[in-house]
């Protein structure tokens, strides 16, 4: 697993996408993502340097970050397994797949498995209710999961 | 009144649930068949109210905007689908509304039995005092039942038992431990219901922005900064999230502690000049909770710090409660009667002048005690002692002001009211820290600002105001300590070259000479920009657009503070900021003006009632015959018609022999006077000095006589706050010491031989107003009713003026002056490189005699020496090292505090502990034309240290050696 950087970097690279993104109007949730795909969390010691330059107090940053299970508070695995567990997909068997990940998987969902190679998460409405049931990995939405899609899944994400 | 007694004399103000609206239209409606007339844009829950039905509601109060996520304050209205929240529902014309329905009942009741479901221990038993604004809402709604068990996962059941707090039970799965942190205030997460209100007083009403709620859903709980510890936390404990819970998840220990008040007084605040008024609450005796007064026209329900929390220096261990006597200054006290003290001090006293002359005694009062107290000090010192040498610490911090806006304006007094703030379109700051010093009018700026008001701020350090949370100074010029007077007059200059001054204005209220005259002057080339520039340090082209925004961005305030006055050319600067606003035309209307933010809460009354040696009470001078004549007849002596000493002349007069004697009501002018060395020496060479104060201060070390003072608790009076608001300081306890200090000083008029018989401060009052013709009007009776008014208070102004020079300026025509910079002596050298400034920070009150000796030290226990990394690394010193402080005058020593607000070449410190003596190190200069000491310029230097200096050591044997009192064993510390 990759070594989580220092406060001062985190600062550092923090900076620079704040720089970026700061003229955007109601900057803070894309600066939130961009800290998010800089280090793959949202690192406690960038909100300070957030607050101070979006002139808010470190409170309503920390208010805004825990509200959204999105931004994470530490490091995911090298892929990202969200699987959806919305109406739709319930109804169409997202339980069982959601057991089934979970055991090959060797990790409950908000867990990552000790090699560091899958974090895996529920999430409620993909907006691929068509597909039921549906599941994102690394950002690619995969639909109609069955036993051979599950397979393929743990597969890639194993190697 | 806003006021209902629910227990005889423990006032409840009533709470509308949403704010006032200020729309002039009317609209009217009916709420449970009573027909109510509000203005448009009043809520439901608001206009119910005030036809006097209660509404329940958890979320909603009317010190926040509405927020509308309880659920509780449902109504029905004919007409409209469903059951809408009343707090978020505006009224409408003709509306019908009901407030009680069966249907109304059930959503109440169904809504609420949630939230007990969700709170420890159920609905049935009390929890925290029991007396929340939740509970009355259990029973307001009738609920009784809990469906739910209690078997939740707030639910903190007892581990050890029953009978345990709240908050120290066993650990749920979303279990917060109680935060302890802070010395006034528990926050117990397990009460918390997550209405927001601490959260939106946070930010609404304080403009701190330091709360928020953590995550969603179930988990949600409110938390300080990001999940910190209060104490840690961007907190500045200001209270008004306890204030605003309406559980016990936030509230007072000492309620905790003590329990609920069984009575309460309204009273005004001792500290700052914002002069806010509180419900003193008390339970037997003693004082259990400060509670903002929400009809207290200067706070509007809210407060800062110090005035919530830090009242228990008046029960304090180092509180003196007896008269004390003393041969000579290295005897230990001898405590005595009243009687045997004040006939001591009046022997001493007439023996000094019948040995010395009429001259050899004097006065100082404070601007700590009462107007009546003050008026009362002055009147012993001109009629009693028979001559003007009557002083008051407002000599050290605002006499400038008294003086540049005298002469300018004609007044001698800010003049606006706080509320103008509001109208505010451009603010301009300087030399003051609102946040800090005046923490609660700073909340009210910060306000304005938010709304979009745009801020200039003008001084050496970056001040929270130029950058905190949703503030952000347009200009922030950060020049050198004591070029104020040259950015003012640069100000002027693009005013003037630019043609952005207000001609209209001017030709109507100002002496068109005058401006003629002044406009000449600043549009000289010497006083350009670039100039200016290169004399504060700052860039020529943000001293052009802070004119330009100043002159043209609509209503234009300023507000400024001791880094003003306390310069060589404090006066001088005053004047400036009158010209600009004369110039501007920003005078005579809601918005503008210009206006001293005072540091002590009476130290505008003090000057009012004729504290200074050549002015009566209403600042008339002593050489006129007319006004002499009034007090001549009102007094029945023969009035001196010269000018008597100041603070410093009569410390001159004492080191060359001819004056001996003293008597200082609460005030501590070793620590607070500059050039400490000079004033103790001074205080050596006199015979009789009585000291009469709280604590046996740092003066009292020199005194001969000490008589106990009282403080604003045990005694009626009235304090002027810095909007000139005449307020009422209402008795809440006996005094401790058995005198208030009014009737002390009577009681020594007496012991002089004068016939004082005053048996209630009203009466002194009375006396003021019969003599002093701007507070004609002004009477308790006025005050009662009413609840304060702003002087002038007169048959013109029978109750008061807000806002000054409405029609016209008072002095007739505005007066410009020039105002020549002039660099002072106070200079930068190979010896001294660093320039010296000094401040205060929210926690502290000045010297610190009440908030030292109250657990407000959490936040700020010794005084620090901020300085630039730059300077630091140049020095070799590292954040928290012990640092030597020197300069012409004298040195100390403090830890340093490395930071960027300080510039370059510049040094920052506070002056509230008695150990660092700041102003050993300030120097003697002063202003030149009412001697205020220049305490915001010392050229110093800084070096490395082991600690305390010498002169900090034998400081510290001689305080224990003159603090001796006989019969007391001596205090640890």
């Amino acid at each position: 697993m990759a070594l989580q950087p220092a406060s001062t970097e985190i600062a550092t690279r923090t900076a620079s996408i704040i720089q970026q993104m700061q003229g955007l109007e109601g900057p803070l949730l894309p600066i939130l993502h961009g800290v998010q795909e800089e280090f793959g969390y949202v690192p406690k010691e960038a909100l300070p340097v957030i607050a101070d330059a979006l002139n808010l107090s470190r409170a309503e940053v920390h208010g805004v970050v825990s509200f959204y299970h999105d931004f994470r508070k530490n490091p995911a695995g090298r892929h990202v397994l969200k699987l959806c567990q919305a109406e739709s997909c319930q109804s169409m068997g997202s339980d069982e797949v959601a057991d089934k990940l979970k055991k090959l998987l060797g990790i409950d969902f908000h867990e990552t498995t000790h090699d560091g190679s899958v974090t895996l998460e529920p999430v409620y409405c993909l907006g691929l209710c068509a597909c039921s049931p549906a599941a994102l990995l690394d950002g690619e939405p995969i639909g109609r999961l069955d036993d051979v899609k599950i397979g393929e899944i743990v597969r890639e994400v194993r190697t | 009144m806003n006021v209902k007694a629910d227990i005889p004399s423990l006032i409840t103000e009533i709470d509308y649930g949403t704010p006032a609206s200020k729309a002039e239209r009317m609209v009217t409606l009916t709420v449970d068949g009573r027909s109510v007339t509000v203005p448009e844009g009043t809520s439901i829950m608001r206009a119910s109210m005030e036809a006097g039905i209660e509404i329940p509601k958890l979320c909603a109060t009317d010190m926040l905007e509405s927020f509308g996520s309880c659920r509780i304050c449902l109504v029905e209205i004919d007409g409209r689908a469903g059951t809408p929240a009343s707090c978020t529902t505006p009224v409408g014309e003709g509306m019908v509304v009901r407030t009680q329905s069966e249907r109304l009942d059930a959503i109440r009741k169904g809504v609420m039995e949630l939230y007990v479901s969700d709170h420890p221990q159920g609905w049935n038993e009390q929890r925290g005092t029991g007396a929340s604004e939740f509970d009355r809402m259990v029973k307001m709604v009738g609920l009784t039942e809990n469906r739910y068990g209690t078997e939740g996962r707030n639910h903190v059941m007892a581990e050890a038992g029953e009978g345990m707090a709240p908050g120290n039970g066993s650990l749920t799965i979303d279990y917060m431990v109680r935060d302890e942190s802070n010395p006034y205030f528990t926050y117990d997460p397990s009460q918390c219901i997550v209405c927001s209100r601490c959260v939106r007083a946070c930010e609404e009403v304080q403009g701190t922005f330091a709360l928020t709620i953590q995550g969603r859903g179930f988990e949600s709980r409110m938390v300080a900064s990001m999940n910190e510890a209060f104490l840690e936390s961007e907190c500045v404990s200001c209270g008004a999230c306890v204030q605003a819970c309406p559980t016990d998840a936030l509230r007072e220990k000492s309620i905790l502690e003590k329990g609920m008040p069984e009575r309460s007084v309204v009273t005004t605040c001792a500290y700052c000049g914002v002069g806010c008024n509180f419900k003193a609450e008390v339970k037997g005796d003693e004082v259990v909770r400060m509670l903002p007064y929400k009809a207290g026209k200067a706070n509007h329900g809210h407060s800062c710090v110090k005035g919530r929390f830090a009242y228990g220096y008046a029960n304090h261990k180092d509180r003196i409660l007896k008269p004390m006597l003393r041969e000579k200054i290295t005897d230990p006290w001898r405590e005595v009667t009243w009687e045997e003290a004040l006939t001591h001090a009046a022997n001493e006293f007439r023996r000094i002048q019948y040995q010395y002359g009429r001259g050899a005694i004097g006065g100082i009062t404070s601007s700590r005690c009462t107007d009546e107290e003050t008026y009362l000090v002055q009147k012993l010192v001109r009629q009693g002692f028979g001559n003007n040498n009557v002083d008051t610490c407002a000599r050290v911090c605002h006499s400038p002001t008294g003086y540049g806006l005298n002469t300018t304006l004609g007044t001698s007094a800010g003049t606006q009211d706080f509320d103008s703030v509001e109208a505010a379109d451009v603010i301009l700051v300087i030399g003051a820290n609102p946040t800090d010093a005046h923490p609660v009018f700073a909340s009210r700026m910060k306000k304005r600002l938010r709304e979009g008001a745009k801020l200039i701020v003008i001084d050496p350090r970056r001040i929270e105001l130029v950058k905190s949370p949703h503030v952000e100074a347009a200009y922030h010029l950060p020049i050198r300590p004591g070029t104020n007077v040259a950015i003012l007059t640069g100000l002027g200059h693009v005013i003037a070259t630019e043609k952005l001054y207000n001609e209209d204005y001017i030709r109507a209220h100002c002496d068109w000479d005058a401006f003629q005259d002044w406009l000449e002057f600043v549009s000289d080339p010497r006083y350009s920009p670039a100039e200016i520039a290169q004399i504060c340090g700052i860039e020529a082209e943000d001293i052009r657009q802070a004119a330009r925004l100043y002159a043209t961005g609509g209503n234009g305030a300023i507000y400024y503070g001791l880094g003003v006055t306390e310069h060589s050319q404090g006066s001088t600067a005053v004047m400036a900021l009158a010209n600009l606003a004369m110039a501007t035309g920003n005078l005579g209307r809601k918005g503008v003006g210009v206006n001293p933010l005072r540091g002590q809460n009476n130290v505008q009354g003090s000057c009012d009632m004729g504290s200074f040696p050549h002015e009566f009470p209403g600042y008339r001078h002593v050489a006129i015959d007319a006004v002499r004549q009034i007090y001549e007849d009102a007094w029945g002596v023969k009035l001196d018609n010269e000018p008597g000493l100041r603070i410093n002349n009569m410390l001159d007069a004492a080191i060359d022999g001819s004056f001996k004697g003293i008597y200082i009501q609460g005030e501590d002018i070793l620590q607070s006077d500059p050039d400490t060395k000079h004033v103790a020496a001074g205080l050596a060479q006199m015979e009789c000095v009585v000291v009469q104060d709280l604590f046996l201060n740092e003066t009292a070390r020199y005194a001969h006589v000490f008589l106990p003072g009282s403080t604003f608790l045990e005694k009626d009076g009235t304090f002027i706050n810095a909007e000139r608001r005449i307020n009422m300081v209402r008795k809440v306890i006996e005094p401790k010491a058995g005198y208030a200090d009014w009737e002390a000083t009577q009681a020594l008029a007496r012991a002089l031989g004068l016939d004082w018989n005053y048996t209630h401060p009203s009466q002194i009052m009375d006396e003021i107003a019969a003599t002093t013709p701007t507070f004609a009007g002004v009477s308790f009776e006025l005050l009662e009713r009413v609840g304060s008014v702003q002087w002038p208070c007169n048959e013109k102004a029978p109750l008061g003026t807000p806002i000054m020079h409405v029609d016209g300026i008072v002095r007739g025509k505005g007066n410009f002056v020039r105002t020549e910079y002039v660099a002072t002596d106070e200079k930068v050298g190979p010896r001294f490189p660093l320039l010296l400034t000094t401040g205060r920070i929210l926690s502290q009150y000045n010297v610190g005699a009440q908030t030292r000796r109250t657990d407000n030290n959490v936040w700020h226990a010794e005084d620090r020496l901020e300085i630039h990394p730059h300077d630091a690394e140049e020095r070799g010193i590292r954040d928290g090292d012990w640092v030597r402080l020197s300069s012409r005058s004298g040195e100390t020593t403090l830890r340093a505090q490395v930071t960027d607000r300080v510039a370059p070449g510049v040094v920052y410190t506070t002056f509230h502990h008695p150990d660092t003596q700041a102003n050993v190190v300030t120097t003697d200069s002063s202003d030149w034309a009412t001697n205020c000491p220049e305490y915001k310029v010392t050229a110093v230097q800084v070096s490395p240290s082991n600690g305390p200096s010498d002169w900090q050591h034998d400081y510290a044997e001689m305080s224990r050696m003159t603090r001796r009192i006989k019969g007391h064993l001596e205090a640890a510390e």
